[in-house]
């Protein structure tokens, strides 16, 4: 069967990996427009609570944020354990606030934009209800009444 | 001086692939793929402080209450229950199957796609929380609300058009469904009862 057999013939050819840059790239600019950067630097520690009947945010850009939780650790000295309010970057001294921080929103988007807003609500699963309460009462008074609360999915039903 | 005609180097590019290899995973690392999701629910408008004592007359029957204490325990028009009851009674509660006395009353509506249906309008079904009952009880009550609908409405779309499920459904058939068995979710004006001295920020 020697035949079949050619001693010292051709070496394999080196496969060709000058198309390899390209298909990284390919993977780079999937991940680069499909990463989210973090809008706000949390504030307070957060633990969503679970549910089965979400449903997906769609337009970022229609979507305002309103977080509540308990304070991080490195701010428990100044700002206390109580449940607080955090608005961008910020802690809201009073539910009060807002109000007006949804109307400053609000004037920021595109008029046609307007109607269509929708506050999500970010809340820590081990929050009273009283402060959840207090800021839906000043959603009310905004007129923000499109809102919706995070949550994670669970897997199974009750 | 004769100047030799060199010729321009190519630019190694085997380089090229370690650089974008970095780069891809400095991506991949800071990537957060998590969508945002959530239960999306509609706040009523603000009653304006003059006319807030005008009370809407709803009969008995067409109320069901539900009421969670700063413990997370739920009554519903009376009876202590866990939550996981919740959607089946909410769901008898939505449906009357069996035309009950002490359910919701049935009234004919002219609903596309079907004709006249007697149906439960007039339903409501009326949440109230205390300051003291926690985020998670609150969400789980109104998933279970909201599930007791979607249930509903999808049994109805499958039967009546043919085995389809409602999220399959086009609009106009979707709408038609949402006329059968409205949403009527109504969250009372928040009180303070049961522990009183529970608040959180003030």
């Amino acid at each position: 069967m020697a035949k079949f057999r050619k001693d010292g013939g051709k070496k394999l050819p080196a496969i060709s990996t000058s198309s390899l840059p390209d298909i990284i790239f390919m993977l780079l600019f999937f991940f680069m427009t499909t990463t989210s950067m973090k809008e706000v630097t949390l504030r307070i520690d957060q633990k969503m609570p679970e549910a089965t009947e979400l449903t997906k945010l769609e337009k970022k850009s229609l979507v305002k944020y309103v977080y509540i939780g308990i304070p991080k650790k490195n701010e428990q000295k100044n700002f206390g354990v109580e449940s607080r309010i955090q608005l961008d970057d910020a802690f809201a001294q009073s539910p009060a606030e807002v109000e007006s921080y949804i109307a400053t929103k609000r004037a920021a988007m595109k008029e046609e934009d307007q109607p269509f807003m929708i506050v999500s609500l970010k809340v820590d699963k081990d929050t009273k209800m009283g402060v959840v309460t207090d800021v839906k009462q000043a959603l009310r008074k905004a007129y923000a009444l499109k809102i919706n609360y995070t949550a994670f999915q669970r897997a199974n039903n009750y | 001086m004769a100047k030799k005609k060199r010729e321009v180097q190519e630019i190694n590019a085997s380089s090229m692939a370690d650089i974008s290899f970095l780069l891809l995973i400095f991506f991949l690392v800071t990537t957060s793929m998590a969508t945002d999701k959530g239960l999306a629910r509609k706040l009523p408008a603000p009653v304006e402080e003059a006319q807030d004592s005008t009370q809407v007359d709803i009969k008995q029957r067409n109320i069901m209450q539900i009421l969670i204490n700063s413990n997370d325990l739920l009554m519903v028009n009376g009876d202590v229950i866990p939550v996981t009851k919740l959607k089946e009674r909410a769901k008898e509660f939505i449906a009357n199957p069996n035309n009950s006395e002490n359910l919701p009353e049935k009234k004919p509506e002219n609903i596309p796609f079907m004709g006249t249906q007697n149906i439960t309008k007039d339903h409501v079904i009326s949440l109230q929380n205390d300051r003291g009952t926690s985020y998670q009880a609150y969400i789980d009550v109104q998933n279970e609300l909201v599930a007791a609908y979607s249930e509903l409405r999808d049994e109805l779309s499958r039967e009546k058009f043919q085995g389809v499920s409602y999220a399959e459904l086009d609009t106009a058939k979707q709408k038609a469904i949402q006329i059968y068995y409205p949403q009527r979710i109504s969250e009372a004006e928040p009180k303070n009862y049961g522990q009183q001295n529970q608040g959180g920020a003030q």
